[in-house]
């Protein structure tokens, strides 16, 4: 199939789906509809990842609608979370919502994918905007689905604190707009900015990344900005929560890290030393509220805020080592993530609750879920042979050969901290003495199974062996992100 | 821009930072309602102004779309979803009170007028003043959100915001392509149609809408 009817597919085909949802009487294909489309969605990713995987730019409408590899590999994981996403809602949002609700849920769930994919796919920045802006309004009432007060509660933190921040990044793109007006040039995207940032006048450049850097960080959950980012991600349905946590908080960081490339253009905006301090942070502050939470599904969320600031690090290396590394670290975290909220989901659904004293003893009771749980964790926390474990060695690397030994040492004692805190809950959840006076445990739906295992074949998988187009395109992304 | 022009802006932007303060303070969620489609007038007001001379197609698009989505769609929205009670109600509840609220109001209008220096010496807009203005908006419009407890403020603080942002907007970036019209058109009144959505779940669920008093969710240390 020709490329470029394949990248228009991508965004298309869960457009088309929310749109069939819109209709009445829909919700009997609702399900089957969003699984399908999501996974034609992510085949046709594969087939435009493999056209990307040696570097060059698909262009779909010159300086609005691109691709390249760094946005191809963001397509990909983005449907294929969507699609593990899809098939796990088929068992968790069961018969007990009404058929009205049922087809709402999946109508919004295919609108807030196609959201999504619009951010890697546009390179003007007006337009990343108001992408980055769909997302946040079409998950809100899905972060709010159960409608219990807690959710509600969570929705509204969630609504207030990423709005604020799209209202301050929105003053920021203006900004930048300006700057460029300035040096004569009109072309918006990613690359125009990056050929006119050394000539933009700096206090206005200096005044646009402090807005974006505020107002896109509030939306991936940088410390202090990070408090809506448990609440919204362990309210939601566990499908949202993996998408949520796993890919939009990705593809936001992925708005900043094109910006990076922009403002490294203009050194006396301290773009890497930005990038340090905010990531340690936010590392930082997460492994400690990894520590001390009872909440597992708080946890992963916690964890998420943890490997945002560990990519931002990396990122700030500036460096071609630190830039693979960051990818990789992007990708081994999305997989990864996701995995672990359906695990997390799955603890939720046959134990009822989400305080990690009330389901020790998880083995005992359902032997998939606390397998799931623990190979989640030790997955995510960085233990070897996983993904992550060579992603974040691969950042040691990075930092030690680019001299960065005070960052790397504080970033390596604080992931030492997170890892034992993730390990210490999951170990209890896992292996814990039963709690007593506990009520039913329920039988884990069939669909759910299904999605936790083909979930988990990347965060196996990916530790061991890469394929080889992949590998390409990781390379390739490192360096489009390098410039 | 002749000087008549430049002075009816002065006016506009006088009476724009006055609307964002009363906002701020105001404690009949209905009349904080009316403040703002006044606030979106004015924008819509300085837009043409600044649009006429010399003249601008995408400003004056702007203005147009400001008054279709801010001071009609947004307020129509809001009272059709939002049960009528909620707009009876005086607000009780703010964080501090009001003479704080002003002194706070007039730092951060000087802090936009500071914000606004350095960029106008750095580059020529339209109007310096709607640079410093629009920053003061938008500082006070956070003061809003911060302050507010109840639903309906609390997201008229964060059109506020926008409307300061985009105060700045039509000064630094008048032929910006057509992004800025289409985000008023179609993300304002979507925002404005899923908060309502999220306000009168809220209300259902808690029989009111001061989401300051949600607070169930933190750690527990």
């Amino acid at each position: 199939m020709n490329m470029h009817v394949a990248a228009w597919l991508i965004p298309a085909l869960p457009l088309f789906a929310a749109l069939v949802l819109a209709l009445p009487r829909s919700e009997r294909v609702a399900s089957a509809l969003t699984i399908g489309c999501s996974v034609v969605s992510f085949g046709l990713s594969i087939a435009v990842m493999c056209g990307l995987q040696m570097g060059g730019v698909l262009v779909l409408i010159a300086h609005w609608v691109e691709v390249d590899s760094l946005s191809a590999l963001l397509l990909l994981l983005i449907t294929l979370i969507a699609t593990t996403a899809a098939i796990f809602s088929a068992g968790y949002i069961g018969p007990e919502h009404s058929a009205l609700r049922t087809r709402l849920y999946y109508a919004n769930f295919n609108l807030f994918v196609f959201s999504m994919l619009s951010i890697p796919l546009t390179v003007e920045l007006g337009l990343v905007w108001i992408a980055v802006e769909l997302t946040t309004l079409l998950s809100i009432l899905l972060v709010s689905f159960s409608g219990t007060r807690e959710a509600l509660e969570a929705a509204w933190k969630y609504m207030v604190l990423t709005l604020l921040g799209a209202t301050v990044a929105v003053l920021g793109v203006l900004m930048l707009f300006w700057a460029l007006h300035v040096t004569g040039s009109t072309d918006f995207t990613w690359t125009g900015l990056r050929v006119a940032a050394s000539v933009m006048p700096l206090a206005l450049v200096k005044t646009a990344f402090a807005l974006l850097l505020i107002g896109y960080g509030a939306k991936i959950g940088l410390v202090p900005l990070h408090t809506w980012l448990p609440d919204a991600h362990s309210q939601a349905p566990a499908p949202v929560c993996a998408l949520l946590s796993g890919i939009e908080t990705t593809v936001v960081l992925y708005v900043l890290l094109r910006l990076r490339g922009v403002f490294l253009q203009v050194p006396a905006v301290h773009v890497q030393a930005w990038f340090a301090v905010l990531g340690l942070i936010s590392v930082g502050v997460a492994v400690l509220l990894i520590v001390q939470t009872h909440d597992f599904k708080r946890l992963f969320a916690f964890s998420t805020v943890e490997h945002m600031g560990i990519v931002l690090v990396a990122a700030s290396f500036a460096t071609p080592l630190g830039d693979a590394a960051a990818v990789w670290q992007i990708l081994a975290h999305a997989v990864t993530k996701s995995f672990c909220f359906y695990a997390a989901g799955s603890a939720l659904l046959v134990s009822g609750t989400r305080s990690i004293a009330d389901v020790t003893g998880l083995l005992d009771k359902s032997k998939i879920t606390a397998a799931a749980l623990l190979v989640g964790s030790l997955a995510i926390s960085g233990a070897p042979p996983f993904a992550v474990f060579l992603s974040e060695l691969a950042i040691f690397r990075a930092g030690i050969v680019s001299q960065h030994y005070l960052v790397t040492g504080l970033l390596a004692a604080f992931i030492v901290i997170g890892f034992f805190g993730v390990l210490f809950h999951a170990g209890n959840m896992a292996f814990g003495r039963p709690a007593p006076g506990r009520r039913a445990w329920l039988k884990l739906p069939v669909l759910c199974g299904i999605a936790l295992g083909i979930a988990a074949l990347p965060v196996i998988v990916l530790g061991a062996w890469i394929p080889l187009a992949l590998a390409r395109l990781l390379l390739h992304s490192a360096a489009v992100l390098g410039g | 821009m002749s000087a008549w022009l430049y002075h009816l802006n002065a006016l506009v932007l006088g009476l724009f930072i006055l609307t964002a303060i009363a906002m701020v303070v105001m404690r009949q969620i209905g009349a904080c309602m009316q403040v703002f489609v006044l606030q979106s007038l004015l924008l819509a007001a300085s837009a043409f102004l600044l649009g006429g001379a010399p003249w601008s197609w995408h400003l004056f698009a702007l203005g147009c779309v400001t008054i279709a989505s801010k001071a009609v769609l947004i307020p129509w929205i809001l009272r059709s979803m939002v049960p009528a009670q909620v707009y009876a109600r005086r607000e009780f509840s703010q964080s501090i009170d009001v003479s704080a609220i002003l002194l706070s109001s007039l730092a951060l209008l000087l802090a936009g007028y500071a914000a606004g220096i350095p960029l106008n010496a750095a580059a020529h807009s339209l109007s310096p003043a709607n640079v410093s203005v629009g920053m003061a908006g938008l500082l006070i419009g956070l003061l809003q959100l911060a302050v507010r407890r109840e639903a309906v403020p609390q997201i008229l603080g964060i059109l506020a915001m926008e409307n300061g942002a985009f105060l700045v907007g039509i000064a630094i970036a008048p032929n910006f392509p057509l992004i800025a019209e289409l985000a008023i058109a179609f993300d304002v009144p979507l925002l404005a149609f899923i908060v309502a959505l999220l306000t009168r779940s809220v209300y259902q669920e808690t029989g009111s809408t001061e989401v300051g008093s949600l607070t169930a969710l933190r750690e527990l240390l």
